[in-house]
């Protein structure tokens, strides 16, 4: 599904990231768990495309296809998407058109289900603008609706549960793993061990370097171990 | 004459209207193609007088004490062919405790070289009400000038909301001037949404004086600009008396080789008010064009959607 070769990202001189390599199959939800400004989320971007998260070398396959080049929407149209950890907030867009862009065939009850799915009533939000008047809990269920609306062939979810509430935390890891049950793969960006725990394999990244791959558990359990006592991944 | 009315009917829908409004006895309305006034319509409570001049027509309108017109005055003002002027000269008088919204739509489709000048006088008295929006309808070309300077009296508890917004065709020149004095525990609120092209020059002036006591304001404004347009916003507001609250709020997105200035003015002389800004250039914002663009959108039409998101 996804292959990243030798992966390696410099930004401003530093390096971010370097000789990743990592394989996530299809239809799985695959952990990438670390310590924050491991390199997690730059990860992320440059699987998405985003401007100034482009690979000083390296490669990404999608399907056997070579992605590295592709600009985001291109990307986005073969079935990848992504959810920011700080979503962006847009002054004018109602909801409503914010999950009707991924929509394939603009069927709004698609569009009622998803904030239904975040627990979000639809009454009370599809009208409303996705903008700094929503909370950063709202914003970041909006985005997860709009990752369902998408129906993605595999969708990176960078830090999911920041910004949720206890009681909306359960139900956003249920959809994630609702989203995996209907076919599609799953990226899950996370410095929290108890969020890794839903993921069917993970890998470790440390100081922009792939530290270990394995079972959730394994991974976990070394995380926790030796990681979260250890400054020098940080 | 005909003609002209039908013309200006066409183009009337185009800009956004509903031509039906000129036939519901309901509502009130006012048609003047350059200086001839094409058709009108008044409502009790409300008084026009409409004189034709050499350039235009002077108006003078006014709402009885206490009378809260049920519907909204329509008007309507256009040149239709390349080359005109016209000049509307307004005074209005809102009487105390009187309410009116106003939706003018200004329509100029074929203009070549066509100024439109307004110049208004509107007076709210006491707990009067006044909500004044005004859509315009540019062609292509860009040979346009519109130079409205409006000036407005707020009196005790008076409400004043004022919207002017250009985004369909080329703006052209744009010279705004508004000017607000709001009197005790009245309310103003100013909000100009323009979209320039090409060469378009933009300038929008809007300045709020809150002198009495508990007055409050608001000057907001979301200007965007591509190719080569120039835009300027001048927000200036001012609170001199005790319990005054405003903000003045400005954001300008500029693409291509397009230029914008903002500049917010900030005036506050009594230690009990408070006035707050925020301005914001800038191109579009990366995060939310990647943001759309992960869901699928082209940059081009990432960039329309959050332009008309900004400027709806």
């Amino acid at each position: 599904m996804l292959e990243i070769q030798d992966l390696t990202l410099i930004r401003n001189g530093r390096i971010i990231l370097q000789n990743i390599n990592l394989a996530v199959k299809a239809g799985e939800i695959y952990a990438i768990l670390g310590p924050n400004g491991a390199g997690k989320s730059s990860l992320a971007y440059a699987i998405m495309g985003c401007s100034d998260y482009k690979p000083s070398s390296g490669k990404i396959i999608f399907n056997g296809e070579e992605i590295t080049d592709l600009p985001i929407w291109q990307r986005a149209k073969l079935g990848i998407t992504l959810t920011w950890q700080e979503p962006a907030r847009f002054e004018g867009i109602p909801v409503k058109n914010y999950l009707l862009i991924g929509v394939k065939e603009k069927n709004h009850m698609e569009v009622k289900d998803a904030l239904q799915s975040v627990l979000l009533d639809p009454k009370e939000y599809l009208e409303r603008n996705v903008d700094k008047t929503l909370s950063g809990g709202e914003r970041k269920r909006i985005e997860l609706a709009a990752v369902y609306t998408m129906e993605p062939r595999l969708a990176i979810f960078d830090e999911p549960d920041s910004g949720i509430d206890l009681l909306a935390l359960d139900r956003v890891m249920e959809s994630i793993v609702d989203l995996r049950d209907s076919g599609a793969t799953v990226i899950l960006i996370t410095h929290q061990a108890g969020v890794a725990k839903i993921a069917d394999r993970a890998a470790l990244i440390g100081a922009g370097h792939l530290i270990k791959k394995g079972t959730t558990q394994e991974i976990v359990d070394y995380f926790e171990k030796k990681c979260l006592v250890c400054p020098e991944f940080r | 004459m005909k003609e002209d009315y039908q013309m200006m009917m066409k183009t009337y829908k185009e800009a956004g209207g509903k031509p039906r409004v000129f036939k519901d006895s309901r509502v009130a309305h006012l048609v003047v193609h350059k200086n001839k006034v094409l058709g009108s319509h008044l409502v009790e409570g409300l008084n026009l007088d409409v004189k034709e001049t050499s350039s235009g027509v002077d108006v003078d309108l006014s709402v009885d004490k206490g009378v809260r017109l049920a519907y909204p005055v329509h008007l309507c003002f256009g040149v239709l062919p390349k080359e005109g002027r016209q000049e509307i000269k307004v005074r209005a008088l809102i009487k105390k405790g009187a309410k009116i919204v106003i939706l003018a739509h200004c329509v100029f489709p074929n203009a070549v070289k066509v100024q439109h000048v307004m110049d208004g006088e509107v007076v709210l008295e006491s707990n009067a009400a006044f909500r004044y929006d005004e859509v315009h309808y540019h062609g292509l070309t860009g040979g346009i000038e519109v130079i409205p300077d409006i000036k407005i009296e707020v009196g005790n508890g008076a409400n004043l909301t004022m919207n002017f917004s250009l985004l369909k065709g080329r703006v052209g020149k744009l010279d705004v001037n508004y000017l607000a004095q709001v009197d005790k525990n009245g309310v103003m609120e100013m909000m100009a949404r323009v979209h320039g092209h090409g060469d378009d020059e933009i300038r929008i002036k809007e300045t709020g004086n809150l002198f009495g006591e508990g007055a409050r304001g608001l000057l907001k404004s979301r200007i965007a600009v591509s190719e080569k347009a120039d835009s300027e916003v001048i927000s200036e507001l001012t609170a001199s008396a005790p319990k005054t609250r405003g903000h003045v709020d400005c954001i300008e997105i500029v693409q291509g080789e397009a230029k914008a200035k903002a500049v917010p003015l900030v005036n506050v002389t009594h230690e009990k008010a408070q006035v707050t800004h925020e301005a914001a250039i800038g191109r579009v914002n990366q995060k939310e064009l990647e943001t759309l663009m992960a869901r699928g959108l082209k940059q081009e039409e990432a960039i329309d959607m959050i332009i008309g998101g900004m400027l709806k």
